[in-house]
């Protein structure tokens, strides 16, 4: 593998200083050379990547077939799909599943109007826009761990948490936060960690705008709703694919806020703690294997569902795209 | 950008012009609300962990207490518990080491990707994104496994290896939109006066696409600092990371919500001091591919 990575380099470099001597060289050779050349550099990333991420996945898919208890070695067996069937049949885990589509679902979709709607308001001149700015990314900046570790303990907490002591202040009721809507709970902190990200997606998007165009619409008349449904929405639709796209791939794996605040308890335990339990705790490498190959093409499903519904909702607008 | 788009008048503003104007401050004082809203929960930990423990843990909050640097000193001094450095230092080491080599991976594919555009480019960004899509938890428990093989466990390198691979994708992304800005031009010009790959990289592409390389580098370092997954399963006392040490800390000791507050506030400050120090690049880094 290594070959063609130490091989090529020198031919892309040859082309400059050889340049003189290779005019009378044979077409076919010199466009192979070039073409060499210039994939390249292109292959380090490329053969990194697939050592680090394919072949430890396709172990995942070896291992998934196996009856592997890593307590009992020596009763590892081919179990053909039964890890599967387990996985699909097995009402925790196939709750898991269910928690995570509920859980990616709702933090995006939330997040990315939030963050669109936080976008719009930044995009205005106001006074104080900077420091509005800074103010909204922060929670994008802190350390998710810590961020989990914030609203358990300092909001959530049902003793002295910031929302229960606002409540006892205004007299109002003391609920229980993570165990009388767990679920809810950790998308909140979730919705709050990643609306900021939306929205600098969304700003980037905003301010790429061409404004004479905006301005020449003004012009013929058109209102601010025409303005934004018919020019910057769709002009936003790559952004708003691209954040969605980033944040399903992002959220579908979360594992902090689960395993921080909750520790998977109370229907709260997404694939990705589950797996972390059955493979740390319970040293299940079959069982955990296959619920990761179903996380695998659970995210696949879920990124191409949301581009496919992004994409379709804006379809009309664009009409060369 | 917008609002003062349309010309304004020296002699009193007409009837809409002025409504418009009272809608734009509205609306700015929306954004102050939220803003505030959203960085409101970080200031209440900020004010936390300068409170002493008793003063962190009443109901109602008191917002009038007494100031103190107990938090941090307990957090430093871990009061009886693991120092926090070792963590801190293994955090910074992981997040720079996979940020330093991801560029050094990321820039010529990106450049092959845009600049000198091999075939089929397209089918190579999403080969790239779609690593992505791959969840860390599907190939965690193979590296785990060959980790612990060849005794590589609990050691900082894997991390920097595993942050590579996870950060790369997205570099390859980003910086192939930023690379797509340099114009071929100026590149073909230093070829001819004979520049050789790397030459032309640092000399030619680097200076113009810089910010976004840097906005991607930040992006990386961000990624890299705040990973707990990977921490948490691969690492044990030597390589544990700063959010890995940060979990430990509350289970080992009970809660002390000053102190927790203040680890927050500390293990947070290096991505909390430069994303805002570098929030227009950062707009500019998040959006990627998408302008092309």
């Amino acid at each position: 593998m290594s070959n063609p990575t130490t091989a090529v380099p020198v031919s892309g470099q040859r082309p400059p200083t050889a340049a003189p001597a290779s005019v009378g060289r044979p077409m076919a050779t010199r466009n192979r050379a070039r073409e060499w050349a210039t994939r390249a550099p292109l292959l380090p990333a490329l053969i990194f990547l697939i050592v680090v991420t394919q072949l430890p996945f396709v172990a995942t898919l070896v291992i998934s077939l196996f009856d592997w208890n890593s307590f009992r070695p020596d009763r590892r067996a081919f179990a053909g799909l039964d890890n599967y069937k387990t996985v699909l049949s097995d009402a925790s885990l196939r709750e898991s599943i269910l928690t995570t589509v509920l859980l990616t679902a709702s933090v995006v979709i939330v997040s990315v109007v939030l963050g669109l709607l936080l976008a719009l308001l930044l995009d205005r001149k106001f006074r104080g826009r900077g420091l509005v700015r800074t103010m909204l990314i922060a929670p994008f900046l802190l350390v998710p761990v810590a961020s989990a570790l914030l609203w358990k303990h300092a909001l959530y907490n049902p003793e002295y948490g910031l929302f229960n002591g606002v409540l006892n202040w205004l007299g109002g009721p003391q609920p229980e936060w993570l165990t009388d809507t767990p679920l809810i709970a950790v998308e909140a902190s979730l919705i709050w960690q990643w609306t900021p990200f939306m929205m600098l997606i969304l700003l980037a998007g905003l301010q790429s705008r061409p404004l004479d165009m905006i301005e020449a619409a003004r012009l013929d008349g058109a209102g601010n709703w025409q303005i934004f449904r018919f020019l910057t929405l769709p002009h936003l639709r790559r952004y708003l694919e691209l954040g969605t796209l980033l944040g399903s791939i992002y959220i579908v794996q979360n594992f902090d806020a689960v395993f921080t605040m909750t520790r998977g308890g109370l229907n709260t335990a997404n694939l990705p703690y589950t797996i972390y339990e059955t493979f740390y705790n319970a040293h299940e490498y079959g069982l955990a294997s296959a619920a990761g190959v179903v996380v695998v093409i659970g995210t696949i499903i879920i990124a191409t569902f949301a581009l496919r519904v992004v994409s379709s909702l804006f379809r009309e607008e664009v009409s060369h795209a | 950008m917008t609002a003062v788009s349309t010309p304004v008048t020296i002699t009193g503003l007409p009837e809409p012009a002025r409504r418009a104007k009272r809608r734009g401050a509205a609306l700015g004082l929306l954004a102050w609300f939220v803003g505030i809203v959203f960085v409101l929960p970080v200031l209440w930990m900020l004010l936390t962990s300068f409170h002493s423990e008793a003063d962190a843990a009443t109901n109602p909050p008191s917002l009038t207490a007494s100031l103190t640097l107990d938090g941090y000193k307990e957090f430093f001094g871990s009061g009886g518990g693991a120092s926090p450095w070792p963590s801190l230092l293994n955090s910074m080491g992981t997040s720079l080491f996979s940020t330093g080599f991801v560029l050094l991976l990321a820039l010529p594919a990106a450049y092959a990707l845009s600049i000198r555009r091999v075939r089929k480019w397209t089918d190579v960004m999403f080969f790239f994104l779609s690593t992505k899509m791959l969840p860390v938890v599907a190939g965690l428990l193979p590296v785990f496994l060959f980790a612990k093989d060849i005794s590589f466990l609990d050691n900082v390198w894997l991390l920097v290896i595993l942050y590579t691979s996870m950060n790369l994708p997205i570099a390859v992304w980003m910086m192939q939109s930023f690379l797509a800005d340099v114009p071929v031009s100026i590149i073909e010009a230093a070829q001819m006066d004979g520049a050789r790959l790397p030459t032309i990289l640092w000399r030619v592409v680097a200076p113009i696409a810089g910010p976004g390389i840097a906005a991607t580098s930040l992006i990386c370092f961000i990624f890299s600092w705040n990973e707990m997954l990977f921490a948490q399963v691969l690492t044990g006392v030597v390589a544990q990371t700063a959010p890995a040490f940060l979990t430990t800390f509350v289970t080992s000791q009970g809660l002390f919500l000053a102190k927790v507050c203040a680890a927050s506030i500390v293990i947070s400050l290096p991505v909390l001091a430069a994303g805002f120090a570098a929030q227009d690049k950062l707009v500019q880094g998040l959006s990627l591919g998408a302008v092309k």
